[in-house]
């Protein structure tokens, strides 16, 4: 067995790889132009770093089941949004449905964010869920993390319709917690 | 239902902290809390299907337009396996890299080096029904970057990897065999594993070289494999 090659950073100069159309899962001409139904949401959030400056050169990629919380449907589930000047990342997308854990268990309604940047030898990745889900109080993943801190997981409706807001502190007071998968 | 056998963790040494100190962007964005482990679903064992169809390959570097770029031709070309060997088929590689005077086609880079117009540095590909990926570009420079005085980045390319679960997803720099500046550089030393870290340097390959035209090197790429199953290694086949 050969060890799985080594993480590095993906540096200040990532944006060569930025398509910021990607943002947006529900692009008229992107793989999903032909899925319908499902509630059209936006995901949005600032990433800052220990000192609370904004972290504006991270790319986000977000990872995330259909409506009916299937992954291989026709939905395509995968999104790329640098962060911009302020560290605000947002994506357009479906909501998810919940998806089967293990055993007989029931994960609540999640997306999975992973953070690239300077600085990040490897990715910081993490689940963003929605609040008010009657679910959440079972979901495996969340009652795996001390109560106190369960709430830098769980997003926020915003005054703006279908939007929902998570911000990501990657160090620090308030710190996000990260998950090791 | 039954549970999706989870991908391997990783011995610790062969990959890098987030907290280290010679790396100065480490400092106030690594998490002082340990990360929360989870065991591994659907959702850490499923991953994005890449269709060429929307992600366009882009496999030749070292033109824009039909004008070549300037610097050294090279071919890289390697295999996409998992821990067990296994091809990994149809992954996505991306790969971005500075020209050859080591500056970025990026607003972000004010080094002082002349840019290429004829040179963007991006490229994607997939890898076959063996793993195997192959790219044309040019060979990078080096370049200075701020984290500690006189440093300079060793010549490397960027690579970004899906597999078939998202827990799978790598992003790495490929080296080059020889480079002085390895010995200095944090980045590369982050790893603790000395064998894990030089397997990121690419080596020169005459079998991937093409006469008359450009040097060839070889870089494999091994992701993640599968935890073994209880029928997996009993011998009974
Ligand atoms: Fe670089």
């Amino acid at each position: 067995m050969t060890a799985a090659t080594a993480s590095q950073t993906a540096g200040p100069y990532w944006h060569l790889i930025d398509f910021p159309e990607w943002a947006d899962l529900l692009r008229a001409d992107g793989p999903n132009a032909g899925v319908t139904g499902g509630e059209r949401i936006v995901l949005t959030g600032r990433v800052t770093d220990g000192q609370g400056a904004p972290v504006a050169d991270a790319m986000v990629e977000i990872w995330q089941a259909d409506p009916e919380g299937r992954y291989d449907g026709a939905f395509h589930g995968f999104g790329r949004c640098g962060t911009d000047a302020d560290g605000m990342f947002r994506f357009v997308t479906l909501k998810p449905g919940p998806v089967p854990g293990r055993g007989n268990q029931t994960q609540a309604p999640h997306v999975v964010l992973s953070i690239f940047a300077r600085g990040l030898l490897k990715q910081l990745v993490t689940r963003l869920y929605f609040a008010g889900e009657a679910l959440n109080e079972n979901d495996p993943v969340l009652q795996a993390i001390e109560p106190a801190r369960r709430g830098t997981l769980i997003a926020r409706r915003t005054a703006a319709p279908g939007e929902w807001r998570l911000d990501i502190r990657l160090q620090g007071e308030g710190e996000t917690v990260f998950l090791d998968v | 239902m039954t549970d999706p056998i989870g991908y391997r963790r990783p011995d610790p040494a062969t990959q890098p902290p987030y907290d280290v100190p010679a790396y100065g962007s480490t400092h106030h964005r690594h998490p002082k809390q340990a990360p929360v482990r989870v065991p591994h679903t659907l959702t850490e064992v499923s991953g994005p299907r890449f269709s060429p169809a929307w992600y366009a390959p882009h496999a030749d570097l070292s033109t824009l337009n039909g004008k070549a770029a300037l610097g050294e031709r090279i071919i890289v070309a390697g295999r996409v396996l998992d821990e067990d060997g296994r091809p990994v088929r149809g992954a996505m590689v991306e790969v971005w890299q500075a020209n050859a005077a080591g500056r970025y086609h990026h607003p972000g880079d004010q080094h002082d080096a002349p840019l290429d117009p004829n040179f963007l540095g991006r490229g994607r590909v997939f890898t076959d029904e063996e793993g195997n990926y192959r790219f044309t570009t040019i060979r990078p420079g080096a370049y200075p970057w701020r984290n500690h005085p006189n440093a300079w980045r060793p010549v490397h390319i960027h690579y970004s990897l899906f597999g078939a679960g998202f827990a799978q997803r790598l992003i790495t720099q490929m080296y080059f065999p020889g480079d002085p500046l390895l010995a200095y550089d944090p980045i590369f030393l982050s790893t603790a594993d000395e064998a894990a870290r030089n397997r990121l340097i690419a080596r020169f390959d005459l079998d991937i070289t093409e006469p008359e035209w450009a040097l060839g090197y070889r870089f494999d790429i091994v992701l993640r494999g599968r935890e073994a199953t209880p029928f997996e290694n009993d011998g009974a086949h």
